[in-house]
């Protein structure tokens, strides 16, 4: 059964990703300027070589086709402005460093704002409630390139405690400030999340039955009530995966990592049309697969629903 | 040159820097205390940071007990290089690791001196058109095999070869047959390079370029590894492939992250080589990079932030260089439409802009306000011959004689001159262009709109000309001779995005180019700048500085017009 219902998900992802792959293909292309294009001008024989090298001399439609011959045989092209890599080198170099960082965010984003938000619904409308839910707005509020900088200065110049960027083959000590600048504001929106559903679960009747059968408070709290508590925030997981593993742009930048959430931005700017392809169609299939791991997540959690 | 000679040192942190080619006053005493080269910080930086007395060895070389122990160089490097093919790549970033990676037939020294690189001599024609250089017999790859001409034979044929696209092979023109060559219409073969012997190379050029020596200093007329570049195509120059001739070999390259520079046995002058390993870390972000240099994980950045100025200024003072740069910032007028087809509109527009306030307000790091296109730095160029005579006018008279050509040409107050700056989006672009429309509006009333572009829009409505009416643009020239800003605007450039079309100008460009005489040549030079400044189809602001912090222990490297820093020529004191 389950087999069938994967199947038929990977299956109706194929015209998304289809039509996805089509827009940004043309919509990139109409964007004025090309990716050898610069200060300087080219000589219009080396231009012309140029093009030829890279196909960009052909008819659009007749590119269009030739670009979806290479996705099928899974060859995403060379990258224009790095032209000594092909855009699978660039994805594959750059993804394992923002999956590490990702994952870890959002590891570090659920565990404490499940957390906080438990506790904020358990003691609702208590001062501990409005002082973790003004903290958690706060996080929301503050943008993560406001963030960074600060945690950066803080922690990294006047207390050097922390390296204040590099990526250092993903050592720790390096995780820390961008894992933290990441993970807040989502840990921040969890939260809020959790204490929401929470509170409606914990005024519910078999609760109440729990809280009547005499059980400890903690084994309430998690044993029961914190599985239909967190349905929500499973939702969200999907999305935020996918943004928080592909979207950390921002903090790349500040930290120096090495991540790919930069070659979107920059292969845009620079018409790398191979590289903005290759990143997009990625993306694409990347939050197709972790939709479909949520659903299967809600699955496990939610007894009610069967595939 | 090559070495680091004690000469250098003193001079280091001094207020002006004379060398015999480049004469360039570095900004000491500039308003505001902008740059910290006087001895007082130099020695207080020494006391703060306790660092030993400066001792040299009989070759010249730093003693070695004032040196650290650990001889690492971590430089912050902008963004990340294309590639570190010297051929294919463009950028900056990319030219100052291929700097430590590569040597040409001429190098330089700490102060962009030109000096002997891989040719250890070499003759020149009378006429100025031919070059015979003796290459040094120990001259090595990196990977031990002996370079001889013909590799110099084959890198060059490479670069002009249009099949390899490289996008700065046209600054290689003033070789014989190289525009044939890279229009495809002789084989690479025929190029005026020639091997004489296996030590002896002689190249010919179309018509004598006293700036020639210099181009060979550029990434374009650096040699690469034939075997490896026919083994590995377009890989040859990544990590691990990479073969390359000078201080430094390629260890590492880790994309978006690092670039690791390590000692390459090799070298012939390995033996003075001080720095053992380099890094390189592309930040974009000047803020960020800035950030770590103040957690000491960068020992020089590549730019500070504008905006962080007075910071920067109060704190890390004694750590601020800041140079002027070959490069000039520029508003061009789109003379093919109206009114900017009216000399008198754009001279009254050129007059206005108050470059000292743009200088001293607004770009604030000692940038100089510019009357001449061609930048200062190129020796024996007349400047003062070639700026407009209201360059010594008060600002009030400028804007009261640019109130009467205006006037004249038909705009006033009942019927102003309404107008669009476009520059390409970024913060200190529109700084300036705010205040220059604040300028305009206020001496001459005119209306300007301002418009924004992304880069490569902006680039492409620049080169189509349909569009623009007034345009920001910046150039930074690559090798030190007034050609390399005026032929810009030949009539036939396709740079030349402001459609200035001048007979005159052409001719005196095509008379320069055959005049042998250096001295005569440059006299032509300055009639077409004074030409096309007349003509007011551009309107130069400011030049270029190039500003960065420095950790004080990092010796042996100068200040230069170039902004070139060879790591080779660094060395890190016991701190």
């Amino acid at each position: 059964m389950l087999a069938r219902y994967l199947l038929q998900r990977l299956l109706a992802a194929i015209p998304t990703l289809f039509i996805l792959l089509t827009l940004a293909f043309f919509m990139i292309r109409l964007a004025p300027g090309g990716p050898f294009d610069g200060d300087k001008a080219l000589p219009p024989e080396i231009q012309a070589n140029l093009d030829a090298k890279y196909h960009l001399d052909e008819p659009l439609g007749k590119q269009y086709l030739r670009y979806l011959g290479m996705i099928v045989r899974g060859d995403l092209g060379p990258s224009f402005q790095y032209r000594e890599y092909s855009v699978t080198e660039l994805i594959a170099q750059g993804f394992p460093v923002s999956l590490k960082l990702g994952f870890s965010a959002l590891a570090v984003a659920l565990l404490f704002g499940v957390a906080i938000g438990s506790i904020a619904a358990w003691r609702q409308n208590t001062r501990t409630d409005y002082l973790l839910m003004g903290a958690a707005m706060t996080g929301i509020a503050i943008p993560n390139f406001v963030l960074a900088p600060l945690l950066v200065l803080g922690v990294a110049i006047t207390l050097g405690w922390l390296p204040a960027g590099g990526w250092n083959d993903g050592a720790w000590r390096n995780m820390i400030l961008p894992v933290t600048a990441l993970a807040l504001p989502y840990m921040a929106y969890v939260a809020r999340l959790t204490r929401g559903s929470m509170v409606e679960t914990l005024g519910s009747d078999y609760i109440r039955t729990a809280r009547a059968k005499g059980l400890p408070e903690w084994q309430v709290l998690i044993k029961h009530a914190l599985k239909p508590a967190i349905l929500p925030v499973v939702s969200y997981l999907g999305p935020a995966a996918a943004a928080i593993i592909t979207g950390s742009v921002v903090i790349e930048q500040i930290f120096g990592l090495p991540g790919m959430g930069r070659y979107f931005v920059q292969g845009a700017l620079n018409r790398d049309y191979t590289l903005v392809m290759g990143v997009v169609v990625f993306i694409g299939v990347l939050i197709v697969v972790f939709n479909l791991i949520v659903d299967l997540l809600y699955a496990l959690i939610d007894p009610r629903i069967r595939y | 040159m090559l070495s680091i000679s004690p000469r250098f040192l003193p001079g280091l942190r001094t207020g002006v820097l004379l060398s015999s080619l480049f004469a360039i006053a570095l900004l000491s005493g500039c308003s505001g205390g902008t740059a910290a080269f006087d001895d007082d910080a130099a020695t207080s930086a020494q006391q703060r940071w306790n660092l030993p007395e400066l001792r040299f060895t009989e070759d010249g070389l730093p003693h070695p007990d004032i040196l650290a122990e650990r001889q690492v160089l971590h430089r912050g490097n902008g963004s990340q290089p294309q590639g570190l093919d010297p051929h294919l790549t463009e950028g900056v970033p990319d030219a100052n690791v291929q700097r430590d990676l590569f040597e040409g037939l001429v190098s330089a020294g700490p102060d962009v001196v030109l000096g002997p690189g891989v040719a250890e001599r070499w003759e020149i024609s009378e006429d100025g058109t031919r070059y015979v250089f003796h290459l040094r017999r120990d001259a090595k790859w990196s990977n031990g095999e002996a370079m001889t001409s013909a590799d110099w034979v084959y890198s060059f044929r490479r670069v002009l070869d249009p099949q390899t696209g490289s996008k700065y092979a046209m600054i290689l023109s003033p070789i014989v047959n190289a525009r044939q060559v890279m229009g495809g219409e002789l084989p690479p073969e025929q190029i005026g390079v020639t091997a004489l012997d296996d030590y002896t190379l002689e190249i010919r050029l179309n018509a004598p370029a006293p700036y020639f020596l210099e181009l060979l200093t550029h990434n374009s007329a650096y040699p690469v590894h034939r075997a490896s570049v026919e083994r590995h195509g377009d890989a040859h120059a990544r990590a691990g492939n990479l073969v390359s001739n000078g201080a430094y070999r390629l260890e590492e390259l880790v994309m978006q992250s690092h670039i690791r520079l390590v000692r390459n046995p090799h070298y012939y002058d390995n033996h003075r080589t001080i720095i053992d390993e380099v890094y390189f870390y592309p930040i974009e972000d000047q803020a960020a990079e800035l950030k770590r240099y103040r957690a000491n994980e960068l020992d020089m950045t590549y730019e500070v932030p504008n905006a962080q100025f007075d910071w920067i200024s109060a704190n890390l003072g004694d750590e601020l260089t800041v140079s002027t740069y070959f490069g000039t910032y520029y508003f061009g007028f789109n003379t093919s439409r109206a009114p900017f087809d009216d000399i008198r509109v754009r001279q009254a527009l050129a007059l206005t802009i108050d470059r000292d306030i743009i200088t001293d307000k607004l770009t604030r790091f000692g940038e100089v306000p510019a009357y001449s296109f061609t930048p200062p730095g190129v020796p024996g160029f007349d400047y003062a011959s070639v700026q407009p005579e209201w360059a010594g006018w008060s600002q009030q008279q400028r804007n009261e004689y640019a109130r009467e050509l205006l006037a004249q040409a038909g705009f006033d107050e009942a019927n102003p001159l309404a107008l669009e700056i476009r520059y390409n989006t970024h913060q200190n672009h529109k700084k300036i262009a705010l205040g220059i429309a604040a300028m305009w509006k206020q001496a001459l009333g005119v209306r300007a709109t301002l418009i924004n572009e992304e880069f490569r829009v902006f680039l492409a409505n620049r080169r189509q000309r349909s569009l623009t009416q007034v345009v920001r643009i910046g150039w930074i020239g690559d090798y030190l001779d007034p050609t390399n800003f005026l032929d810009l605007y030949h009539s036939q450039n396709a740079q030349n995005d402001v459609a200035y079309e001048e007979p005159r100008y052409d001719a005196l460009l095509a008379q320069a180019a055959v005049t042998a005489d250096p001295a005569q040549r440059m006299r032509v030079l300055e009639e077409a700048e004074r030409t096309l400044l007349g003509d007011y189809p551009i309107a130069p602001i400011y030049t270029y500085v190039s500003k960065r912090v420095v950790k004080p222990y990092v010796r042996g490297w100068q200040p230069n017009a170039s902004d070139h820093h060879r790591s080779r020529h660094m060395y890190i004191l016991k701190h």
